[in-house]
């Protein structure tokens, strides 16, 4: 029951990118149409997944016995930038389109706050293994889920008549931030 | 106490070399055949990512030159000698194109031009010019001297010398990036070799652009007249240069009273 709350609260009620505004670059870099945002929700996910195990097992097996906690943000950092660097070997392989459409956005995943967020979220909520990689999925479901509401909308916006000034990134910044509104609305539906 | 510092030397050590085998591993696991070429041609691209070729980078145009057969001269800003070098690697030939500097078409420093106000806002052309009732100096069209070409270029061949932009010819690699800037549109990519070149954009009547600025383009065709070849053209009190038809002569900048032409 307490990881269903966990993952229903990170997907939707302290969604990243809308309540906690972390991985704002790739929400807004990489929103242009769905099927990119899909690629990188995707891609994403699977990076946040394996970082919150990963991160779990570094911390609780490695810097805790030795009492180096405090390594943990350059640990996780690590294991990040690790993990990136496979989802990238293993994209441009197995799917050139998709890692031309991603192109930067894919190695910035490195530095997406939002990655090392749910790690250290996890570190300090104390979460066990399971805990953890279930939140890191909600948080990336939560991730996927906002930035391909957005580009829908960005499809959208793109062929209707905005006003020059409001073109492009403007409007995405406006729409964004009525989306965060509308997230809000889902605060307090779950007390962790 | 050193303990904890051998621990944390020996834990990130043992996660860095940990990760680093996976990757060597995913490496050689993953590998991707690329076009050797592709790398070879982006070594020789000048790798300022200035956009001038229409690729978000080198990257891409080098991977559109090798696999699409684009010319490397569409890149603006390509080396003669290395043009020559990508061909060799695409086993093809490409004439080396002629040389190409950018060219400010004004003359008005601060010590010819006259000034309505002194303008202390943001150091942007665009901005002043649309904003600031055309910018300070009192001629509508030239150069507003507040360095947006400068800022847009990206191999640092534009400075700014008296309110004026200044192209240094030996850096300049006429990838465009400054006439793309500049609001008024006073920055022409021209031959190298050009020699009558007009250094004025008024196109207000003598009278007004000489009041204006002293060294000023006032149409009074001298230049039109001294031409023997039909290349220099006076339109709306400015001449201009067909460099197609000029011959590098001298006879326009010769005949210039307002000494606006070479």
């Amino acid at each position: 029951m307490r990881t269903m709350l966990v993952f229903w609260s990170a997907v939707l009620v302290n969604n990243f990118v809308m309540s906690r505004f972390l991985g704002v670059c790739p929400f807004l870099g990489v929103s242009k149409k769905v099927n990119t945002a899909l690629g990188m929700g995707a891609a994403v996910t699977f990076v946040m997944a394996i970082a919150s195990a990963a991160a779990y097992m570094v911390y609780n097996y490695a810097l805790i016995p030795l009492h180096v906690e405090f390594l943990y943000n350059i640990a996780f950092i690590l294991i990040i930038a690790s993990l990136v660097q496979l989802v990238e070997m293993f994209i441009k392989k197995s799917s050139p389109s998709l890692y031309k459409a991603l192109g930067v956005y894919l190695p910035l995943i490195t530095t997406n706050c939002a990655v090392l967020g749910v790690t250290v979220l996890n570190k300090e909520a104390g979460y066990g293994l399971f805990t953890s990689i279930i939140n890191g999925v909600g948080a990336a479901l939560g991730f996927t889920l906002a930035i391909t509401l957005l580009a829908g909308i960005r499809e959208r916006t793109a062929r209707n008549d905005v006003p020059p000034c409001f073109q492009d990134f403007p409007i995405t910044l406006i729409t964004a931030g009525l989306m965060s509104i509308a997230f809000l609305g889902f605060s307090n539906l779950i007390k962790l | 106490m050193s303990f904890t510092i051998l621990a944390s030397l020996g834990v990130l050590g043992a996660l860095a070399l940990l990760f680093g085998a996976g990757l060597g591993y995913a490496g050689i696991k993953f590998k991707v055949l690329e076009d050797e070429r592709v790398g070879a041609v982006r070594e020789l691209l000048p790798s300022a990512n200035c956009g001038g070729c229409g690729f978000a980078g080198c990257d891409g145009m080098a991977s559109a030159i090798v696999n699409d057969g684009l010319s490397p001269l569409k890149c603006p800003a390509l080396k003669a000698e290395n043009v020559q070098l990508i061909a060799g690697i695409m086993g093809s030939s490409a004439e080396a194109p002629e040389r190409r500097v950018a060219f400010v078409k004004c003359r008005g420093t601060t010590e010819v031009c006259k000034y309505n106000y002194k303008y202390e806002g943001l150091a942007d052309c665009a901005a002043a010019g649309a904003l600031a009732a055309g910018g300070a100096k009192s001629c509508a069209y030239g150069c507003l001297g507040l360095g947006s070409c400068a800022a847009a270029c990206k191999f640092g061949a534009i400075t700014m010398k008296d309110g004026l932009s200044v192209v240094h010819r030996e850096k300049c690699t006429a990838c465009g990036m400054c006439a793309a800037a500049c609001p008024r549109g006073i920055i022409e990519i021209l031959p190298y070799s050009a020699e009558a070149r007009v250094f004025c954009s008024s196109r207000d009547n003598g009278k007004t652009s000489r009041a204006n600025c002293s060294l000023s383009c006032v149409g009074c065709k001298l230049c039109e007249k001294a031409c023997e070849y039909g290349a220099v053209r006076v339109e709306n009190f400015l001449a201009s240069t067909d460099y197609a038809k000029c011959v590098n002569c001298g006879k326009c900048a010769e005949a210039c009273k307002s000494k606006v032409i070479g």
